[in-house]
This record gives C-alpha cells, structure tokens and sequence, in this order.
C-alpha cells in the first residue's frame, strides 16, 4: 500500500502540491487526471522520488519517508526497486538492443544470471507483442513499439506497483491504442498500477479510483463512476473540455 | 632529384622514423591514456552533485583545469623540467614531458566528456534511476556508453594535436622526430627537405589516426539510425 500524508512541493511562488492525502490501493489502478500544470507528473513522481516534496509522509508497506528530512540513499532505491517507471518519450536506453534494454536492470539491479534475465525478457517482449524485435536497436522501432518496450523494462523488475506517466501522450492515436490495450492487459490482471492521463475514454474504462487534480490540489478522490456524472462544476467544465469534439 | 638528396633521404628517413617509434608514439600514447583517465575524473568529479567538504575537491579541479588551460604547454613543460628543480623537485625528461602532456590533454579533454556527459538527456538518466541502478551504475552503464560517441570526434582532435604537440619535448632534451631532423639538417645544410621529411612522418601518423576515428565513429554510432 502506497499512501501519502500532507505532502506538499512548492517550485518558487507555486504550490505544485498542495497538502495531498491520498492512498494507492494495492491490486488496483488508479488514474490520476487533470488539466496540464495540475501537478499530476509531480504527483507521480513523488512517489519513486524523482521529484523530492518538501514536507509530508510517504508509506511504502513498512518503509516510511519523512519528505522534510534527507532521505537515506539506501531507501530511495529501496523504494525505486519495487516501482516500475513508463515516461512520456519512453526513455529507452538507444545504445542496448530491445532486449538488453530489458535485462540490463535485472542483471546489474536484481544480479539475475544473463541466461534468467534472457528469457524473462523474453516472455515478457512475446507478451507486448514484440519478441521478434529483441536484437534491433530502440531507433528502429515505431513509438508505439518503444513505449511497449519501455512496459516490458519496467515490468521485468517485478515491481509491486507500476507507474505511467502519460504514457500515451507522444502517440498517435494508432499507436495509442496498440499501447492502451497493454496497460488494460495489465489492469485486467490486478497489477497495482497508477496512471497519469489525458484520455478520458481509458481512464473511465480501467479506472478502480480516480484522482482530480487541479492547482495541486485534489479536488476529486474516488470511484470512477461518480466522477462521470460530474458531481461538481470544476469537473463537468473539465470533463466537457475535454470532450468538446464530441458534443 | 641529385643523389646526394637520395642519400640525405635514405640516410634520415630511417632515423626520423626510429625517434618517431621510441619517442613520440610512445610519449603520445602513454600521456594521452593517463591524461583520458584524468579527464574522466575531473569531469566526474566536477559533475558530481554531492556538498559539503566535498565542494573543496571540486574547486580544486576547476582550478586545475583553470590553469592548464590558460598557459602555454611550452611554459609548462619548463616549468616542470627546469622550474621545479628549484624547490628540490627533479624529473627525468620522459617523466617530465609524461607528466605535463598528461596534465595538459586532460584539462582539455575534461572538457570535452563534461559537455558528453551533459549532452545526454535528462530522460536516460531518470529512466535508469527507476529501473533502481545506483548514480554510478547510470554512469557507467547508460550515460558514458552513449558520451563515448558524442565526445570521439573532439577527443580525436585532442589525440591529434597531443601527436604534433609531441614536438616541444625536443626543448627539454627529448631526442625525438623534431630534434632528429633539427640535428641532420644542421649536418647537411638541407633545413626544407629534412623538415618537410619531419612533417610528412606527422602527416602520416595523423592521417592513420583519422581513418580509425572514422572505424570508431562508425562502431559507436551503430545504434543510430540515419547519419547526414
């Protein structure tokens, strides 16, 4: 269980969060949503510590960060160890092939043998439907291929919780789906995952919670179904601006 | 040609060529590896964002790349092989000339794998971060790896110019290419042919240099897909 306790970061004269209290239940995926500037990103990326807030709690199962004292190098990985990443651009590493790309974690991280790390990464490329691609270079790949690449990195570490940060928003919306239908897979399968979005459709269809941020301030905490009714006007204007094309 | 120039040639070649494979290959190649190791050290070092005590060390190595950057390699080759002698501090020519060609290319060179180093995107360096490797295991891993190809073609040019900078360590009584062809040329009054047979064993070495930077740039650019 991932849960945060009056966390806040300010960046010069802006509250990026602003006291957020909020658990990220395990088995379940939670999308967090809101218009750009929110601080959605920087909420995410509290959690694995990219992004280091200047007050509040943060519970990882036993392991408790205080944000206003230095955390201890040896926590942040532990807590990086059992997070997996996927950013916007993909961040694939250009100089390793698609499948040293997935096992140079795992090795070097995990101190998995090569010949383990080789065929869980394997099994994992086959799974997003890229096991043909193992010895080409990331370059080589469309986006929608190197963002899958990019879920097979992260998911070869076995982490306890998965985190996309717009994973989608660098695609069109092709490779967008070819993307989506991945991480509904992996929704479907219980995985703990939370996930930063602009698309309204995915988030209503795999949501268990759902996160209105706005001004780093949520706004809105809970089941996805009453957010799609639009229970205050802050959301209904937010929902249909994002569905203007539409209606 | 007469013969007498065949003769000039014949008999220096061959000498030139022994002072350039006892003297200047060797004195390139031993300052140029120790001074990329330095370099790799200060540009670390002065990367590195850790505080504290640890700001001093870090001064330290701006300052000396400060230094060998802003005098002349000529002065500091007598500084350490004429200057140092004073305050009791005596080197043997070839450790002199190692210690300041040394010195001087990874000054420079430091230079060249800091802006490397910087020039990787931000996104390598979180996406490895994530995955829970340690700051050096990025380092070494994911971030150098891809400097490596960014800082060839600016640290060839250093290597290059280490092979003709060679030539000072005649002034401190190195008995290398120059000074073989300084000392026949006063012999035989033939100042333009015996320099010009000196730079052209330059221009050799040089130009072997430059087509294996082509192979290196080739190899370390394989994962990229199109080159204009």
């Amino acid at each position: 269980m991932l849960q945060l306790e009056h966390v806040n970061k300010i960046y010069g004269e802006r509250h990026a969060l602003n006291d957020i209290n909020i658990a990220f239940p395990e088995h379940k995926t939670t999308v967090i949503v809101g218009p750009s500037g929110s601080g959605k990103s920087t909420l995410l990326r509290s959690l694995n510590l990219l992004e280091r807030p200047e007050s509040g709690l943060y519970h990882f199962d036993d392991l408790n960060v205080d944000f206003s004292k230095t955390v201890p190098e040896k926590e942040i990985l532990q807590i990086r160890r059992q997070t997996g990443m996927v950013f916007q651009n993909f961040n694939l590493f250009p100089h390793l092939s698609v499948l040293r790309n997935v096992t140079e974690a795992p090795i070097h991280v995990l101190k998995q043998s090569p010949a383990a790390a080789t065929s869980t990464a394997k099994g994992l490329l086959a799974q997003v439907g890229l096991a043909e691609k193992a010895d080409q270079f990331p370059t080589a790949l469309s986006g929608g291929q190197q963002q899958r690449v990019a879920i097979a990195r992260a998911l070869a570490m076995k982490p306890k919780y998965m985190f996309f940060d717009e994973p989608t928003s660098a695609l069109d919306p092709e490779l967008e789906a070819e993307v989506l239908r991945v991480l509904l897979k992996l929704a479907q399968e219980h995985n703990s995952m939370i996930v930063v979005t602009h698309n309204m459709e995915f988030a209503r269809g795999v949501a268990d919670q759902i996160i209105f941020l706005e001004d780093g301030e949520i706004l809105y905490s809970g089941d996805p179904q009453t957010f799609f009714t639009e229970p205050t006007a802050r959301i209904h204007d937010f929902l249909s601006a994002m569905n203007f094309m539409i209606k | 040609m007469s013969s007498s120039t065949w003769e000039i040639i014949t008999s220096a070649l061959p000498q030139i060529i022994t002072a350039a494979i006892n003297y200047t290959i060797p004195l390139t190649l031993i300052s140029f590896v120790l001074g990329l190791l330095l370099a790799l050290i200060t540009a670390m070092v002065r990367l590195s964002p850790l505080r504290g005590p640890f700001q001093i060390v870090r001064g330290l190595f701006w300052g000396y790349v400060w230094l060998f950057r802003s005098t002349p390699l000529l002065v500091q080759l007598f500084i350490v092989f004429f200057g140092l002698p004073n305050m009791g501090i005596q080197f043997s020519p070839w450790t002199a000339a190692i210690i300041t060609f040394t010195l001087n290319v990874g000054a420079y060179s430091s230079e060249t794998i800091r802006a490397a180093i910087l020039s990787i995107p931000n996104g390598q360096w979180e996406a490895a971060l994530t995955l829970g490797m340690t700051r050096r295991q990025v380092l070494f891993r994911i971030i150098l790896p891809q400097a490596v190809r960014v800082s060839l073609p600016p640290l060839s040019n250093s290597f290059i110019g280490l092979v003709k900078d060679t030539s000072l360590a005649s002034s401190i009584t190195i008995v290398e290419m120059f000074t073989v062809g300084q000392q026949i040329s006063a012999r035989t009054y033939e100042p333009l042919l015996l320099y010009s047979l000196v730079a052209l064993i330059y221009l050799v070495i040089c130009t072997v240099l430059t087509i294996l930077q082509g192979y290196l740039e080739k190899w370390t650019s394989r994962y990229v897909p199109t080159q204009h």
